[in-house]
């Protein structure tokens, strides 16, 4: 319970959001909406790490630090996904998943 | 209703409103917009959890960085007025019973736990003195290791993005 709001429904949020990024991620084609549910993934992944550390653990920093490392791998992430994705455009001119079926050898 | 359970309310329903159109919606400008509104919504909920060192860099490296890297990435790749096809019916089924099984699910494992009612009690410990003293020592709830790890991680990602994104000669 955090002034009034209980950490089920931070879970709940969390969860939702989560699964929202599981179906985009299934159904998306495009490479950049698949990215884009990726970051959604990681986000819900985030509220559930800070709203226990504030909830159960309030006097420790624990969710807050992994929180800080999770945004720090998600910027890395991005920024090499899209320079894969720009030089998959330069090779092929689309960027659907469905058409990328062919390597280099 | 106190104030802070409306303000979670709001936050809460335009994460979960917002991240259903990101994921449906059929302009991917659109769909990054709307990613942006997912984001900000998550910075407002760590500022209502008092992390306020998280929530600035959840709106500046997330909401500042990795969306407007997407979206040139978007301006890049695809044309503006363009609207992505609609995913075929055996797509779409198996992936929705999929993620409304797994959060069916995990809602019931969540509401079916006890979580302790009595906390640890201490004091808020989120001043910036400490976050910046605990991020670089080495001692018991120190974080110096991840955070050279982190910063070599960084490094790699920048020379990896360069020589990827990179014209080839031949």
């Amino acid at each position: 319970m955090f002034e009034g709001v209980p950490l089920t429904w931070f879970l709940i949020t969390g969860t939702i959001m989560f699964f929202v990024g599981i179906y985009g991620f299934l159904v998306r084609k495009n490479l950049i909406t698949i990215l884009m549910s990726t970051e959604l993934i990681l986000n819900s992944v985030n509220i559930n790490f800070v709203a226990f550390n504030k909830i159960l653990y309030p006097g420790h920093l624990e969710g807050m630090f992994f929180s800080i490392f999770i945004i720090a791998v998600a910027a890395a992430e991005a920024s090499v996904a899209i320079a894969i994705i720009i030089n998959i455009y330069r090779r092929l001119v689309n960027i659907d998943v469905e058409k990328m079926n062919e390597m280099k050898y | 209703m106190t104030p802070n359970q409306l303000m979670f309310a709001i936050f809460s329903a335009v994460i979960i409103i917002f991240s259903i159109l990101t994921v449906t919606s059929r302009r991917i400008l659109r769909a990054a917009t709307f990613l942006l509104f997912v984001l900000v919504a998550t910075g407002g909920m760590y500022f209502l959890l008092r992390f306020n060192f998280l929530a600035a860099i959840q709106l500046t490296l997330y909401a500042g960085g990795i969306v407007v890297l997407i979206i040139f990435s978007i301006l890049l790749t695809s044309h503006i007025g363009e609207k992505l096809e609609k995913p075929e019916l055996k797509k779409i089924i198996p992936a929705l019973l999929a993620a409304l099984g797994g959060a069916l699910i995990t809602i019931a494992t969540i509401l079916q736990h006890n979580f302790p009612v009595e906390v640890i009690s201490g004091s808020d410990r989120t001043d910036i003195r400490v976050i910046a003293k605990s991020l670089i020592s080495t001692d018991k709830f120190g974080y110096a290791l991840p955070f050279e790890v982190i910063s070599i991680l960084l490094l790699a990602a920048m020379v990896g993005a360069i020589i990827l994104a990179k014209k080839r000669k031949d």
